[in-house]
């Protein structure tokens, strides 16, 4: 009989299918995954080293480029670990921008991770609709921060600047003409919230049509059905948070179980998985871009009835307004101390976690008292959820592993930090 | 809040005893302390009592406080810190963790309790050389094959020791020393009680 050896095959880095920088090393038994390796680190830029070195405003911007595909989540947990620790309070308007704003990036990741996750194993259309509709949100993001991707819109004690009054317009080119422009142009009449609103007129209908290709499609179901699956209690023990927990039937959810800023206020469901396979987790993950277009809803129709101020007001933390900086020494010392030397943060230390679209993601801030961190810890979902990778993956085919990548929803920005 | 804070505190209290070296309420979060020699049967205790039942490890964070408020510092120079939390109880936990020997930090390590500090045990291995006795597979998983040293220790400078170039005289990639300055454009200020009368 011959002498029959495990095949060992490496994976990436330069992968399609590895969503970015992931080596992977396969010991195979045919076509039989014996165990997973993961080598990640290939994206490390030292962000926590960096915070180290760097007032605590000028880390933020680095925040967004963590999970870059939704970078007002991260953020938001930086931010609100400054508050805990440094005991600012927040506008009530600040916070429901935030809600708002959080919900619109979870519905972004989500939008990208469905296009990516089913371009891989085999679905090309979904990802031309679902950049369709992230088209309309990234021009959300555009709008209020100047900025499509980078934002660095949340800052700590509320956010940059209220909503603006009015939406960007296409302009004519040699591609469309005016009848054309005109009909793009037409749901950006008025402001921000308006187009907002149109939006989520819209997108239940387009979550549908999403469900229409896929949920009852024959070669989805033989790709996504009893893969990868995790019991509970395996997920709880491999540290699985967000939809990789709720698709195996946790029902947990920071917005719901710890509510931050008015998440507390926000009437939604939360959707929770059977089998913990990759079909379910794809089912909670549908189910959330539904809920969260109810969020946004109801965040909209507060947001036309109140307005306010949308930053705190202590200026030792944000700006004065450049008309009260030129017309009162007071507020110009504040202006140049906190653009010189930065915000001190009181000494002790702080954990802050979101329900990040991806799981959870915590920052733990440890301030000396000093105008810069003494250490940031990022606490990243995708590290504990690749980090089981090995586990889920054992026993499936190779084709399998894909799949597997695809539902943790691996983003190597916040992995590597 | 609080008061729930102190509930968990005093039931932590009463289930780990004297393992407990130290424990602190403050900003809403409760914080403990426990000895090295200790973390195994401590951390198995608070993941299996029914009162605690803290099953998932969200966190395992290296941390070095060897300038800490630019002052020479007393104790241990290295720490791990774990954040548990409790779905049951809806309650999170701060555990801290001094390695005793800062030439040589050594912590047991808690992958055989949650399987995910599996890889937080492993990057704070990588970037801060902190020992997990018991650990199944400690490699360096953050920083590059073949790297030297720790690279978040506070001692490391920021711009590093090597950089990575091509050489077109031997047509590989080489490393060398680094030829950058550090900088700092905004200094570390820590501002002094009173300052100013």
């Amino acid at each position: 009989m011959a002498d029959i050896r495990n095949y060992t095959l490496n994976f990436g880095p330069q992968h399609p299918a590895a969503h970015g920088v992931l080596r992977l090393v396969l010991e195979l038994d045919g076509e039989v995954v014996q165990r997973a390796d993961p080598h990640i680190g290939l994206l490390h830029r030292g962000t926590e080293k960096l915070a180290e070195s760097k007032t605590f405003i000028q880390s933020l911007p680095y925040m967004d480029r963590l999970d870059y595909v939704s970078m007002m989540c991260n953020e938001h947990a930086y931010c609100l670990a400054i508050e805990k620790l440094a005991g600012i309070d927040v506008p009530e308007r600040a916070q429901y921008i935030r809600v708002m704003f959080a919900e619109i990036t979870r519905i972004l990741n989500h939008l990208l991770w469905i296009g990516a996750h089913s371009i891989d194993i085999g679905a090309m259309t979904m990802f031309l609709y679902a950049f369709r509709e992230r088209e309309d949100l990234m021009d959300c993001y555009e709008a209020v921060s100047g900025a499509r991707l980078h934002a660095a819109y949340f800052r700590p004690g509320g956010v940059y600047r209220d909503l603006p009054d009015s939406m960007p317009q296409y302009k004519a080119s040699k591609i469309r003409n005016a009848k054309e422009i005109a009909r793009l142009n037409e749901t950006r009449k008025g402001s921000m919230l308006d187009f907002i609103e149109d939006f989520t007129n819209r997108f239940p209908a387009c979550v549908d049509d999403y469900e229409t290709l896929l949920t009852d499609n024959r070669i989805w179901k033989q790709r996504t059905v009893g893969i990868g699956v995790v019991t509970p209690e395996r997920a709880k023990n491999l540290g699985m948070t967000g939809p990789m927990l709720r698709g195996s039937g946790i029902a947990w959810d920071l917005r719901k179980m710890q509510p931050y800023d008015v998440y507390d206020r926000m009437e939604f469901d939360i959707p929770v998985g059977v089998t913990g396979d990759c079909y379910d987790r794809y089912l909670v993950r549908m189910e959330e871009m539904r809920q969260s277009n109810r969020i946004i809803r109801q965040c909209v129709k507060w947001l036309k009835a109140n307005p306010g101020p949308v930053i705190t007001d202590n200026h030792k933390f944000a700006p004065p307004s450049r008309e009260d900086m030129k017309s009162n020494m007071e507020e110009l010392i504040h202006h140049f101390k906190l653009f010189t030397e930065g915000m001190h943060v009181a000494e002790g230390e702080a954990y802050a976690a979101v329900e990040h679209p991806k799981g959870e993601f915590g920052i733990y801030l440890v301030s000396d008292g000093a105008n810069k961190p003494y250490r940031l810890k990022i606490r990243a979902p995708g590290y504990a959820h690749l980090a089981s990778l090995d586990e889920m993956s054992r026993g499936h085919m190779i084709a399998d592993v894909v799949a597997i990548i695809g539902t943790q929803d691996v983003v190597f920005g916040e992995i590597d930090r | 809040m609080a008061s729930r804070m102190e509930v968990l505190k005093s039931a932590v209290e009463r289930v780990l005893g004297s393992k407990v070296v130290s424990a602190k309420i403050a900003l809403g979060e409760l914080t403990i302390v426990c000895k090295s020699v200790n973390v195994t049967e401590a951390m198995t205790t608070l993941r299996d009592h029914p009162e605690l039942a803290f099953e998932q490890c969200i966190d395992v964070c290296g941390m070095d406080y060897s300038t800490y408020q630019d002052q020479p510092q007393d104790g241990p120079r290295f720490a791990v810190v774990y954040h548990l939390l409790s779905l049951v109880h809806n309650v999170r936990l701060r555990v801290r963790v001094f390695a005793e020997d800062d030439d040589f930090p050594v912590v047991p390590s808690v992958v055989e309790i949650w399987n995910t500090a599996n890889w937080f045990e492993r990057e704070a291995f990588d970037l801060f050389g902190i020992i997990f006795e018991g650990h199944p597979d400690l490699r360096r998983i953050l920083t590059d094959y073949g790297f030297v040293g720790h690279p978040f220790r506070k001692d490391f400078p920021l711009s590093g020791h090597v950089e990575m170039r091509y050489d077109a005289v031997q047509q590989r990639v080489i490393y060398q020393p680094v030829t950058i300055e550090p900088r700092e454009i905004t200094p570390r200020i820590i501002r002094e009680e009173n300052y100013g009368g």
